[in-house]
């Protein structure tokens, strides 16, 4: 359906209670500007959001599947790096 | 008579005004929805049904406040469902067929600058009820301009096709533009009573908008042509009997049907 030279863009949408953007989906579109108007249509109907942020896929860089244990093993057995040894203040919040 | 009683406008003139603006968002929003399954694009096609989908809420908004003017005891489905061509008082721009996608994006960026201006006006007007309906739905016109303008610009300026492509169905369109600021008795009437603003203004404002896009998307604004059409007065092109027959179809062969 889509035209194959229109790029890919990944969609992140802050929702209206939300702190931070979330990974949505992604959408084809050529150009940043068609991508929000894309991403409005596509992702935001049903009132998901308040904010949208569109990045070419291409532009992001992610972690190889092979590197997994060489990047996340060595953390599995370091449960002291959880802070759940502190008692936290009443007073923080979205921590 | 009284002053307020001399600027009051004829019930029947408010009707047809309602009407018109309800009719030019009912037509425009099928017209629209045709393109449901066949966009150039997945996105597209949720895009184009978006905009379809708010037109179709204002026109149900405007045909049930028309429904009440008129104190018939009809409903908003029945102007919509069962009134043929001749009752219907849409702009004549917006029956026009679909064509391509660009001429779909033209006709659209037309008909909601001119919207956007209307309703700007309308949100303030003496009329309560109408003035909360364009409230409304301004902020999907905004929306609708938006979206039509990037397209019109992206094709316009876009590969030497492309461009050739919207050029043309702007020179065909560009005769039906006269009639959305010819104003008629029905126009005059609510322009004298507050509600409707002055033709002149709305033509002001939506030409200096139109002029901008046009000069992005390097296209060239046709000459304004003698204008021959009065969609608003009931007066159509063949195109609007196909639609409405494809349109009422289910409520002309089985009435009252529910679902």
């Amino acid at each position: 359906m889509t035209s194959p030279d229109w790029p890919l863009f990944e969609v992140f949408i802050r929702s209206r209670s939300g702190l931070e953007h979330k990974h949505v989906g992604s959408l084809h579109a050529v150009d940043a500007r068609m991508a929000l108007e894309h991403a409005r249509d596509v992702y935001t109907r049903r009132l998901e959001g308040v904010s949208i942020w569109v990045a070419r896929s291409s532009d992001i860089a992610a972690s190889d599947p092979l590197d997994a244990d060489a990047f996340f093993e060595p953390a599995r057995d370091k449960v002291y790096r959880h802070p759940t040894f502190y008692a936290i203040p009443e007073e923080v919040k979205n921590l | 008579m009284s002053a307020s009683a001399a600027s009051a406008p004829s019930e029947d003139a408010r009707l047809r005004y309602v009407l018109r603006l309800a009719d030019t968002s009912l037509i425009l929003g099928q017209r629209l929805a045709e393109w449901v399954g066949h966009a150039p694009a997945l996105e597209e096609d949720l895009g184009l049904a978006n905009i379809a989908l708010d037109l179709i809420g204002q026109a149900r908004l405007l045909l049930s406040y028309a429904a009440e003017l008129e104190g018939r005891g009809r409903t908003e489905d029945e102007l919509a469902f069962l009134r043929d061509a001749p009752q219907f008082l849409n702009l004549t721009l917006v029956e026009q067929p679909n064509g391509d996608f660009g001429r779909t994006l033209v006709r659209q960026l037309l008909v909601s600058a001119f919207q956007l201006e209307l309703y700007e006006a309308l949100k303030t007007c003496a009329d309560a009820r109408l003035a909360e309906i364009a409230a409304k739905a301004l902020k999907e016109t905004r929306y609708h301009v938006r979206y039509s303008a990037s397209w019109v610009v992206r094709l316009g300026d876009g590969t030497a096709q492309s461009h050739a492509r919207v050029q043309d169905a702007l020179d065909e369109l560009w005769p039906f533009t006269g009639e959305l600021f010819a104003e008629d008795d029905v126009d005059a009437a609510m322009v004298a009573a507050g509600i409707a603003p002055r033709a002149a203004a709305v033509q002001a404002r939506w030409s200096a908008r139109i002029d901008a896009v046009l000069t992005e998307a390097t296209l060239s604004r046709p000459a304004d042509s003698v204008f021959p059409w009065h969609g608003k007065g009931g007066v159509h092109t063949e195109h609007l009997g196909y639609m409405l027959a494809e349109m009422q179809f289910l409520q002309r062969a089985y009435p009252g049907a529910e679902w």
